[in-house]
C-alpha cells in the first residue's frame, strides 16, 4: 500500500533526514519526496511504499507522531486512495 | 504524485473545517428473522446482526486511521420491527434485544424500530406503535421511524393522530431527561429505505441482505471556500459549492466501498446530505449566513437554502457510483449553532423552517417546543409537513420534543451530536377537530401541477 506522509512546521536542519532514517529502518521505501518553505514554514509531502515494509501501518504512525512532537513539527500519515478519490475524477 | 495544494487543501478541510464522514451504517434485511416464537425471534436477530455487524466499528476505526480521516458514527439499520415481530408480537423483547446489539458492538446507534403504515395499520402495526414511547425509554441508542404518508398513496389521518400521541407519551416517559426519547423518533412522508442517518435509517423491504450506506458531512468545508467568495454572483458560488461537494462525497465513496470489501457486504450509496453539528464551524445556517443572509431564518432564507440544496446534490452525483439516501441538506436546529442562535434571537420561527423544507432535507428536526403543546397541535405540524413531503413528491420528517415542565424562554440540552435548543413557540389556535376527523388524505393529482 502506498501512503502519503506530511511534515509541517517550522524549518529546521535534519527534518527529512530523521524521518528517513525511520523510513529505512523499518525498509519502507521512498517514492517521491518534494517539500517547500512558506516563510519558515516548512512542508513536505513524501510518497511512502509500505509493501515490504516490517512495521504494522498504526505503529508507524505513532511513531511518526512521537517523532514529530520530539522535533517540533505535525507529521501525518494517510493513505495515497483519499488524495486521489478526492482529487483525481 | 498528487499536486502539493491538493494534498495540503485535503489536510486543511479534515483539520480544520471538520471535514469527515458523519456515518457509516450497515443495513440489514432481518426477513429471515422472523418467527412466532418470542423467544426465538430475538434469539434470531441477536445472532444476524452479530454475525454481520461484530467487525463494524473496529472496520470503522481502521479505515479511519489509515485515511486519516475521521468517521465519527457507526451505525446499523434493520428491516422494520413492526414486520419481524408481527408473528411474535414480542416487539419490546426485540427492542431490548437491538439495545443489546448496540452494546456489544459498540455501535452508536441502531435503527429501524419501525413501522410503515402510510396507506394503513394492521393490528399488529397498531400493537407496535403503541410500544414505542416505551421501547424508547427503556433503550439508549434505539432509534425509532414511522411513516405516515406517501405521495402515491397519500396521508394517513388515523396514523398521524395516533404519532400526536405517541410523541407525547415518549417524552413523558423521558421527561427526567428533557424529553430525549423524542430526539430517537421521526414521523415520515415518502421514507427511503437506504438511509444511513438517524433517526430516521430503517432497511426498506426492497433492499438487499447487508450493504453498507455512507453519510458524509462537510459544511465547514462549504463554508471556508464561501469566506473567500466575497462579491462573487450566486452563480459561481452554486458552482463552488458543486465542486466542494464532489471532493466530500468522493471521500465517503472511498470510504463506503473499502468498508463494505472489509465486512462482505455489498456497497449501497452515499447519502449527500450537508450534516451539520453542534460545533462551531460546521453549520448549515453559516453557510445561508454567509451566502448573503445577516441571520439565517429572515427573508432570503428559502431561496438560499434551495441553491445550496441544489448546488450540493449536482456536485454529489457525479462522485459517487450510486446516491440515496436522504441527500440534502440538514436543518436540525439542536444541532446546528447558526439555527440555534437564530433560533435563540426570534428571527427563525417555526413557520419560516417549514417553509426551508419544501427545498432542502428533511423537515422539521429537533425542534424543542413547550411541553404543554397539545397531541393534537403536534399531529397538526405533522400533517402540514406530510402536506409539503406528499405534493412535492419528496422526504419530510418531523422530530419534534415537547420537553415536559418547559416552555417558551427555556432551553433543553442533549448532549453529543444531538446538541441543545431552546424552547420554541407554536401556534396556539387548535387543530383538533380536523385530526380527530380521521381517515386518509388522498394522494394528490401529478398532472394540472401549479
Amino acid at each position: 500500500m502506498k501512503a502519503i506522509v506530511t511534515v509541517l512546521g517550522k524549518d529546521k536542519v535534519g527534518i527529512i533526514a530523521d524521518i528517513a532514517i525511520i523510513m529505512k529502518n523499518f525498509g519502507i521505501n521512498i517514492c517521491d519526496i518534494s517539500q517547500t518553505l512558506m516563510q519558515e514554514y516548512f512542508t513536505m509531502i513524501m510518497m511512502v511504499d509500505l509493501k515490504e515494509a516490517s512495521i504494522d501501518y498504526s505503529e508507524l504512525k505513532e511513531k511518526l507522531g512521537e517523532e514529530g512532537k520530539k522535533i517540533g513539527v505535525e507529521i501525518r500519515i494517510q493513505h495515497q486512495d483519499l488524495f486521489d478519490a478526492m482529487h483525481r475524477i | 504524485m498528487i499536486n502539493t495544494g491538493d494534498i495540503l487543501e485535503t489536510i486543511k478541510m479534515i483539520e480544520s473545517q471538520n471535514l469527515d464522514v458523519r456515518t457509516i451504517t450497515l443495513s440489514l434485511s432481518l426477513f429471515d428473522c422472523i418467527d412466532s416464537s418470542p423467544n426465538e425471534v430475538t434469539k434470531k436477530v441477536y445472532s444476524k446482526i452479530m454475525r454481520f455487524a461484530e467487525n463494524l466499528v473496529p472496520v470503522g476505526n481502521r479505515l479511519s486511521d489509515e485515511l486519516g480521516i475521521p468517521i465519527v458514527n457507526k451505525r446499523i439499520s434493520v428491516t422494520p420491527i413492526s414486520l419481524i415481530g408481527a408473528a411474535s408480537g414480542n416487539f419490546l423483547g426485540l427492542a431490548e434485544t437491538l439495545q443489546n446489539v448496540a452494546n456489544k458492538t459498540g455501535v452508536d446507534f441502531i435503527g429501524g424500530y419501525s413501522a410503515l403504515v402510510h396507506k394503513g395499520m394492521t393490528k399488529a402495526d397498531e400493537r407496535f406503535i403503541e410500544t414505542i414511547p416505551e421501547a424508547l425509554s427503556s433503550t439508549n441508542n434505539v432509534c425509532s421511524s414511522v411513516n405516515v404518508a406517501s405521495t402515491k398513496s397519500g396521508i394517513n389521518m388515523d396514523a398521524v393522530a395516533k404519532m400526536g400521541d405517541i410523541i407525547k407519551k415518549t417524552a413523558e416517559l423521558t421527561s427526567t431527561r428533557d424529553a430525549i426519547g423524542c430526539a430517537k423518533l421521526v414521523v415520515f412522508a415518502n421514507a427511503v429505505e437506504d438511509n444511513p442517518f438517524m433517526a430516521g435509517a430503517f432497511t426498506g423491504p426492497g433492499e438487499g441482505e447487508a450493504t453498507i450506506n455512507v453519510g458524509v458531512s462537510g459544511p465547514g468545508v462549504v463554508a471556508a471556500v464561501l469566506k473567500k467568495m466575497k462579491g462573487a454572483s450566486v452563480t459561481e458560488i452554486a458552482e463552488e459549492i458543486k465542486r466542494t461537494a464532489f471532493k466530500i462525497t468522493r471521500a465517503g465513496q472511498l470510504v463506503g466501498t473499502k468498508a463494505a470489501e472489509l465486512l462482505n457486504a455489498e456497497f449501497g450509496i452515499v447519502d449527500l446530505s450537508l450534516a451539520p453539528t453542534p460545533a462551531v464551524g460546521d453549520s448549515v445556517a453559516e453557510i445561508l449566513e454567509l451566502i448573503g443572509l445577516s441571520e439565517v431564518g429572515g427573508h432570503g432564507t428559502t431561496a438560499a437554502l434551495a441553491l445550496l440544496n441544489d448546488a450540493v446534490k449536482k456536485g454529489g452525483v457525479m462522485a459517487s457510483s450510486m446516491v440515496g439516501g436522504l441527500s440534502g441538506a440538514f436543518i436540525p436546529v439542536s444541532e446546528d449553532s447558526g439555527m440555534i442562535s437564530a433560533a435563540k434571537s426570534g428571527t427563525l420561527s417555526l413557520a419560516k423552517l417549514e417553509a426551508m423544507t419544501a427545498v432542502c432535507s428533511v423537515g422539521l428536526d429537533m425542534i424543542a417546543i413547550p411541553g404543554k403543546t397539545p397531541a393534537e397541535t403536534i399531529s397538526a405540524i405533522i400533517a402540514d409537513e406530510c402536506a409539503i413531503g406528499v405534493v412535492n413528491n419528496k422526504t419530510t420528517a418531523v422530530r419534534l420534543i415537547p420537553v415536559p415542565g418547559k416552555d417558551v424562554g427555556d432551553e433543553v440540552s442533549f448532549g453529543g451530536l444531538l446538541g441543545s435548543a431552546p424552547i420554541m413557540p407554536v401556534s396556539e389556535a387548535n387543530a383538533s377537530m380536523f385530526i380527530k376527523r380521521g381517515g386518509i388524505i388522498p394522494a394528490p393529482l401529478h398532472s394540472l401541477k401549479n
